[in-house]
């Protein structure tokens, strides 16, 4: 499904947020359409969550628009949107049927006929004494109970098990498969990938935005593999380069292979040194330090 | 010389927190603990520095004085600045004067805190606190360092600076024990043990925690047994635990997550039968 024919559900253009002197958000312009997954990837303070709040309703930008469903946000609109905020928004002290009959009369739905065997299981516990696992399956099961054709997700997977995890992805996916569109901040590059599209934040504005492949573009880093991974280390780290270690080598962002070998003759270590395609996550160490 | 645990079971009650575990933390490399909510990464955690006695089995750990402990929580006083924090612990281990200012110098650089040394911890960012507790459990020059989710809710620019740190403590002689829920840094570590429920599933280093698992892993637009699938981006991959299977090949897209995914798929299909 490509972006430019898909109605669109969520859109900033050129926002911007100040709090007193301090902006938050800056000329910020993004767009989730209908069936797409957007991930939204930055370091804590860049902003998402002031986005977020922005796109929700919940703040008004101090400059540019947003429209939900093509209209101002309102509580109309918030009607049709599931929002899992980091703390799940559950009632710790209600039961699982509990809080799922809450949100079903605040939303005017049904509460959902099918859980799965898991909550099933727990439906009558405290929400407080279920699993971290659970009430975040919990939390997806209450904001999607509406049928909402926006989901938002603030780090939804954040603690939980692998298994667990990839469960959640499952539902996001079945979601956008459905039409929904769904705006997620995570801070796992792994998680970042099961994204259609990425809107990187720096210090309140977009850095980049597309594909993984399209952010990574052609950037690369210098992999150094030799039997003596600790002595590289020191000596690159003495150099001055951002160096990482990954298994039983060592790994550059942002360097040069000339610069790396440089400093490991300097060193005399001897290496194995090449150029590598960068990792997501060495593409946001560059973008950050530019 | 090696820290760690061997052949080590803790029950709690009915509960068995861990069974059987040999976990290895060799000085001189990183050596991650992976696994849920509940899966017995801190009781591990909690042998190794000696804070839990197991039921049964051994661990190996060194002097307390050497050991340095990084609580998930981060270990920092949040009413104490980012430098009286650092002095509360200096204190504690009698470093004083030039060996202080020296140690406060470098790590605090390191760390990135320069800027922040009279913030109180609690006006710190997630990220920077964590930062800080690293400091702190470092500060002593621990031969072994036992570090509780260091990174779980860290944005990707401090989890980096973060690695860089512990890297570079590993790199330096040290031990280092983590706990971590995310699978992409444990391909970081040198090793990697894999806990669910206090069970181990697979240990090794990434490639052979890889290796280790039963069948093979495809990537499908369509899963045959959607059960036995899951999602990564637009498409599934899928666990074929018959092995040989002719038109499932192990993919190169296939990672330790996929690995430790179909592993806990294996575990949960054994314990239902």
């Amino acid at each position: 499904m490509t972006a430019t024919a898909a109605r669109v559900v969520a859109e900033s253009a050129g926002v911007t947020r100040r709090f007193g002197t301090f902006t938050a958000v800056s000329d910020v312009s993004m767009r989730v359409a209908e069936g797409e997954i957007v991930g939204l990837i930055g370091a804590n303070g860049a902003g998402k969550t002031t986005l977020i709040r922005i796109l929700l309703g919940l703040l008004a930008p101090t400059a540019g628009s947003v429209s939900l469903f093509e209209q101002i946000p309102s509580r109309n609109t918030r009607q049709r949107l599931g929002y899992v905020p980091q703390s799940l928004g559950l009632y710790t002290d209600l039961t699982v049927t509990e809080n799922l009959r809450f949100t079903a009369r605040a939303f005017g739905s049904s509460v959902p006929a099918a859980l799965s065997d898991e909550l099933s299981a727990v439906k009558d516990r405290l929400v407080g004494e279920i699993g971290l696992g659970l009430q975040r399956q919990l939390a997806f099961v209450a904001a999607l109970a509406h049928s909402p054709e926006l989901l938002v997700l603030d780090e939804p997977t954040s603690g939980v098990d692998p298994l667990a995890r990839s469960r959640l992805w499952d539902t996001i996916h079945e979601q956008a498969d459905r039409g929904v569109g769904v705006l997620v901040t995570t801070h796992y590059m792994q998680e970042a990938d099961q994204c259609d599209r990425l809107v990187i934040m720096v210090a309140g504005r977009v850095a980049a935005a597309g594909t993984v492949s399209e952010i990574i573009g052609g950037r690369t880093a210098v992999q150094v593999d030799t039997e003596a991974w600790d002595e590289a280390f020191h000596a690159l780290t003495e150099a001055q380069l951002p160096v990482l270690l990954a298994g039983r080598c060592v790994r550059v962002p942002d360097a040069s292979v000339d610069d790396v070998e440089r400093a490991l003759a300097r060193a005399g270590v001897s290496a194995h040194v090449t150029a590598v395609p960068s990792t997501l996550e060495e593409t946001l160490i560059t973008l950050g330090r530019a | 010389m090696s820290f760690g645990l061997s052949e080590v079971s803790v029950r709690f009650g009915a509960t068995t927190a861990l069974d059987h575990i040999t976990f290895a933390a060799p000085r001189g490399s990183v050596s991650a603990v992976v696994g849920g909510d509940g899966a017995g990464k801190t009781t591990l955690l909690g042998c190794l520095t000696g804070a839990i006695e197991p039921d049964s089995g051994r661990v190996e750990r060194p002097a307390k004085r050497l050991l340095g402990v990084m609580p998930s929580t981060s270990g920092t006083w949040r009413d104490l600045t980012v430098d009286e924090n650092i002095d509360f612990v200096a204190r504690a281990y009698g470093i004083t004067g030039e060996d202080l200012r020296a140690k406060r110098g470098r790590l605090v650089a390191k760390a990135g805190l320069d800027r922040a040394r009279d913030r109180l911890a609690r006006q710190l960012s997630g990220g920077m606190r964590q930062k800080l507790g690293f400091v702190l459990a470092l500060l002593h020059g621990p031969t072994l360092l036992v570090l509780d989710e260091p990174t779980t809710g860290v944005d990707p620019v401090s989890r980096v600076e973060l690695w860089g740190m512990i890297s570079e403590a590993a790199a330096a002689g040290a031990a280092v024990a983590m706990a971590t829920t995310y699978l992409d840094e444990a391909e970081r570590a040198t090793t990697v043990l894999v806990l669910d429920s206090g069970q181990a599933l697979a240990s090794g280093t990434a490639g052979e925690v890889i290796g280790s698992l039963p069948g093979t892993i495809s990537v499908v637009d369509r899963p045959a047994d959607p059960r036995r699938a899951w999602r990564r981006g637009r498409v599934y991959h899928e666990w074929h635990p018959g092995g040989d299977s002719t038109s499932a090949q192990i993919d190169s897209d296939v990672d330790l997550e996929d690995t430790v995914i179909a592993q806990m798929l294996r575990r949960r299909e054994h314990a239902s039968t």
